[in-house]
């Protein structure tokens, strides 16, 4: 081992790295773990590391002690340089400078080493230092904590002079890194101050040929402030400066850049640059001159045939890049293809799931969300050339490394009195919040057009589907919106469950009023004759389940329809003497349980009139019919559902009719007593005239609820009844002093009515839980028959 | 929660076939071999109906001594076959419907990929993750 002399600079330099290396503090860093991160950081080729710590005697001891380590340092910088490695090399070379390495973590080593170089090469530039001297008590004058505050104090000024100078004096440093070592400078100069170690002015001149980047000016602040190990450095991208926007990361930006280098280190090795990212879309115009549109696959298959991968592993990046499984690329996929493509081609392995820099959404949502900080993310965001290969599986130490620093990096935020402040914490979490891929990707995304594939792809990622919005999604919310707009009473609810359980629903106007006739025709002969019936004549059930508003709308279709064909029939039926309701509740609760089927479609029927009619007075005098009605339907009912649906009609004709008018009433008086006529002589099939006019049939409804339990009474009470809602019809609308009498009867009436309305709605949906279990018990059944039919 | 997990080509041949005993891996290719008449056997019964979801699950194939198989066609012909040891506790038909499903779904990602060649063996990272996924269950 050759004895290793060190300037002052690389002394502390090498030690601050020997101790970030030295995880487990034994004065020994193992050969694996951050020592090897740290070589391959040094982007050295792979031979030239081997040789390197062949030289330095690692391979013999089997770890790296202090010298050893150093030693390997020291001939990392002179490989860097170009120079040969060679043993003696270590102690000619002089003005070596300090090693170099990229990416996140090492960046804090680089941008340490830099700022040694800074201070070492200070002597070489003396003249670039007196330009900047002057600016220097300026800078210090300001001690503000954060350096991008400080930054563009500092380097505006001084960055583009001193730059210049400094190029024309650089040695032979990337002329690129000339701005980000100005800016690293200019940091430099300030905080260097109060440890007053040096000058600020040789400082200032100090352009270190390798150039942390511009954000790393933050890590500068805190690095120099604390000089804690050199572990916490956050991350610097040496491509950044190469990206030729010194300008940029001298901004303010700067810091962005590095929190948000800190805070997403993982992805930083996949961001894709703006430089790249322009060259990627063109090249995606070359293929498809839509920007917004697809690539299909044939097309990307040749296009990326082209670079000569192996069939194999592009088709690897075809399943990491294809995001939503179509077969077709889209812009962002295309670019996330192309830059895994570029990442392999220069070396690095594939990764076994997509970064989540390179996932379309993510990128979809940070290119608008993080425009503002981007351009200092290009600063120093890394072309895939320079990530840091997470990839491969020899650098789990790396990956681990990483929260470590980034967490590290934010304490030393928070600690540096100078680094830290609200500006930069609030900048630094608003990072992370990009950086977060759940966030990120919870995010919707309006751009995508294929929302089925996204869901699908979300429920396999398992995120949240919140960004997928199904057609069918509004559909679904509307018919409960729809039934609970009917909900206007307990009843509704009856019907609401009806219309889904049964299709039938009594609220559904049209349907029920088709069925309600069937029914009644069906009444007088045998069930099954009646079911084959109603088939045939309703029409498609209306596909949302009634509510107030669309059974009003029936209503005044059925008001419109049933003018006419109600003028014929309404001389033939007489009507009933008006009866007061009053005496229905009563009657109603003890045939109730009798004819809980019907009183349960009645309800139904009659909550969708009831809370649909606004007219509730005519209400009064046609439950007198409807308890007709529904007293023979009750009688005959073979199925629940039909009758209901029938008594529903009837009463939604008679309620059809009150609130048309009072010809009109009168009118569907006429058609619903001649419905109740048939029913009482069980023979009628006069249903046809009830087609239009059920519509209004559905206010009775709720009046049904209360006239069914007197379905029991049969004969000239009915008659009787039904006379007497006909009569009290055409009086009620004449009277006007007494409409508010009625009305408020006709609310109490009406309030009763839903009381019992809701109790044979609970009975109905009972039955028709049975029933569709019945059903689904009879699915399974056949659908465990049905394979072995096709044996 | 299969032993062995197959996809076999429309023309008979394997596309990809991987078994977990890596040991008896010859017993399982002839396993798989011989259920093909099976599937053949049960495709040409459903010939008249359009294959849903349904009749695309051909069930139990045929149960050894040691282990139940269960068929699987795609519309493209395409069969997916899954050898299940009988000492695991049976799996229910839903189970195996799933593991179908997925690896249909699966399957279909790795023909949407404009690199794979339809007839070249399947070597998708993400297809044998799936596989393994359902392998290593059992264990």
């Amino acid at each position: 081992m050759e004895s290793l002399t060190l300037s002052d600079v690389e002394q502390k330099y090498y030690s601050d790295l020997f101790v970030y290396c030295d995880t487990d503090n034994t004065k020994k860093v193992a050969s694996n773990g951050r020592v090897l991160d740290l070589f391959r950081a040094a982007q050295l080729p792979s031979e030239v590391v081997l040789q390197i710590t062949e030289l330095c005697g690692a391979t013999r001891l089997g770890h790296f002690g202090r010298s050893q380590f150093y030693i390997a340092l020291k001939l990392i910088a002179i490989a860097q340089s170009g120079l040969p490695l060679r043993v003696e090399s270590l102690n000619s070379v002089k003005d070596l400078p300090l090693p170099r390495f990229v990416v996140g973590k090492n960046e804090a080593e680089a941008r340490h080493a830099a700022l040694y170089q800074d201070a070492e090469s200070q002597g070489l530039y003396p003249p670039s230092s007196m330009v900047i001297q002057p600016l220097a008590p300026s800078v210090e004058a300001q001690p503000e904590p954060t350096s991008p505050v400080i930054s563009p104090h500092q380097s505006p000024p001084t960055s583009p002079h001193s730059w210049r100078k400094h190029k024309r004096q650089h040695s032979g440093g990337n002329p690129d890194r000339q701005a980000v070592g100005a800016a690293a400078g200019a940091v430099w100069t300030q905080f260097r101050e109060p440890p007053a170690a040096q000058g600020p002015g040789p400082v200032e001149g100090i352009w270190a040929s390798h150039s942390p980047p511009p954000p790393s000016q933050e890590s500068w602040v805190s690095f120099t402030a604390d000089t804690p190990p050199s572990s916490t450095l956050p991350a610097m991208h040496p491509s950044s400066v190469q990206e030729n926007t010194t300008i940029r990361t001298v901004a303010s930006a700067s810091t962005t850049n590095e929190i948000q280098r800190q805070s997403s280190s993982y992805d930083d090795a996949w961001k894709i640059t703006d430089e790249q990212r322009q060259y990627y879309i063109n090249q995606f115009k070359t293929i498809q001159p839509d920007l917004t549109g697809f690539i299909p696959g044939s097309a990307a298959k040749e296009f990326f045939t082209k670079s000569k991968l192996p069939i194999l592993e592009l088709s690897h990046i075809w399943e990491l890049s294809d995001f939503d499984k179509d077969g077709a690329l889209t812009l962002d996929e295309f670019c996330a293809a192309f830059h895994l493509v570029v990442a392999r081609k220069n070396g690095y392995d594939l990764p076994e799931k997509l970064p989540e820099s390179l996932m379309p959404k993510l990128i979809d949502l940070d290119d608008s969300a993080e425009v503002p900080e981007q351009p200092p993310d290009v600063a120093y965001s890394a072309s895939p050339v320079e990530v840091t290969p997470n990839k491969s599986p020899s650098m789990p130490s790396l990956n681990q490394a990483w929260p470590e620093m980034n967490q590290s990096n934010e304490q030393w935020e928070t600690f540096s009195e100078r680094s830290s402040s609200s500006q930069t914490l609030t900048q630094f979490d608003s990072n992370i919040a990009p950086a977060d891929p759940d966030t990120a990707i919870v995010h919707p995304v309006p751009i995508r057009m294929t929302p089925s594939k996204i869901h699908m792809q979300e429920m396999e990622l398992k995120r949240t589907g919140s960004d997928h919005n199904h057609p069918t999604s509004p559909l679904l919310v509307k018919p409960p919106e729809l039934s609970e707009e009917a909900k206007l009473t307990a009843s509704m609810k009856f019907v609401a469950a009806n219309t889904v359980g049964d299709g039938y629903s009594s609220s559904d106007s049209f349907t029920s009023d088709q069925e309600p006739i069937a029914r009644q025709r069906s009444q007088s002969g045998a069930s099954p004759e009646a079911l084959k019936v109603v088939a045939p004549p309703p029409p498609p059930p209306r596909p949302q389940p009634s509510h107030s508003r669309s059974s009003s709308l029936d209503m005044n279709r059925t008001f419109t329809a049933s003018s006419g064909p109600g003028q014929p029939q309404s001389s033939t039926t007489a009507f009933p003497p008006a009866v007061p309701p009053r005496p229905l509740p009563t009657q109603t609760s003890v045939p109730l349980t009798g004819h809980r089927v019907e009183a349960e479609a009645v309800p139904a029927g009659g909550a969708a009139l009831t809370t649909t009619s606004p007219q509730q007075i005519p209400q009064q005098p046609n439950f007198a019919d409807f308890s007709q009605f529904q007293a023979l339907a009750a009688s005959e009912q073979p199925s629940s559902l039909p009758e209901v649906d029938k008594h529903s009609e009837a009463g939604q004709v008679e309620k059809i009719s009150e609130g048309a008018g009072p010809l009109r009433t009168v009118k569907s008086d006429g058609p619903a007593d001649e419905r109740t006529s048939t029913t009482v002589n069980s023979a009628m099939c006069s249903s046809g005239p009830l087609a239009p006019p059920p519509k209004p049939v559905r206010r009775r409804l709720k009046s049904e609820d209360e006239l069914r339990p007197e379905d029991e009474q049969h004969g000239a009470q009915k008659s009787g009844i039904i006379a007497a809602p006909q009569t009290a019809q055409p009086s009620i609308p004449r009277s006007v002093g007494k409409d508010k009498k009625a009305i408020q009867a006709s609310i109490r009436r009406n309030k009763e009515t839903n009381t019992v309305l809701a109790r044979l709605n609970s009975e109905l949906q009972q039955q028709l839980k049975d029933l569709l279990e019945e059903r689904i018990s009879l699915e399974v059944q056949l659908e465990q028959l049905r394979p072995f039919s096709h044996l | 929660m299969a032993v062995c997990i197959a996809v076999i080509a429309k023309e008979n041949y394997p596309l990809f076939i991987r078994s977990v005993p890596t040991q008896n891996e010859l017993k399982f290719h002839y396993t798989v071999h011989t259920s093909l008449d099976v599937v053949e056997e049960k495709i040409s019964a459903v010939g008249k109906s359009l294959g849903d979801q349904r009749e695309l699950y051909l069930g139990l194939l045929y149960p050894t001594e040691d282990y139940k198989v269960y068929g699987y066609v795609t519309n493209s012909k395409v069969k997916f076959v899954i050898v299940v040891d009988s000492s695991n506790t049976s799996l229910r038909d839903n189970e195996i419907r799933s593991m179908f499903r997925k690896l249909h779904n699966s399957f279909t990602d790795v023909m949407c990929n404009p690199f794979y060649n339809p007839g070249d063996p399947i070597q998708s990272k993400a297809f044998n993750g799936i596989v393994s996924g359902m392998m290593v269950q059992t264990g």
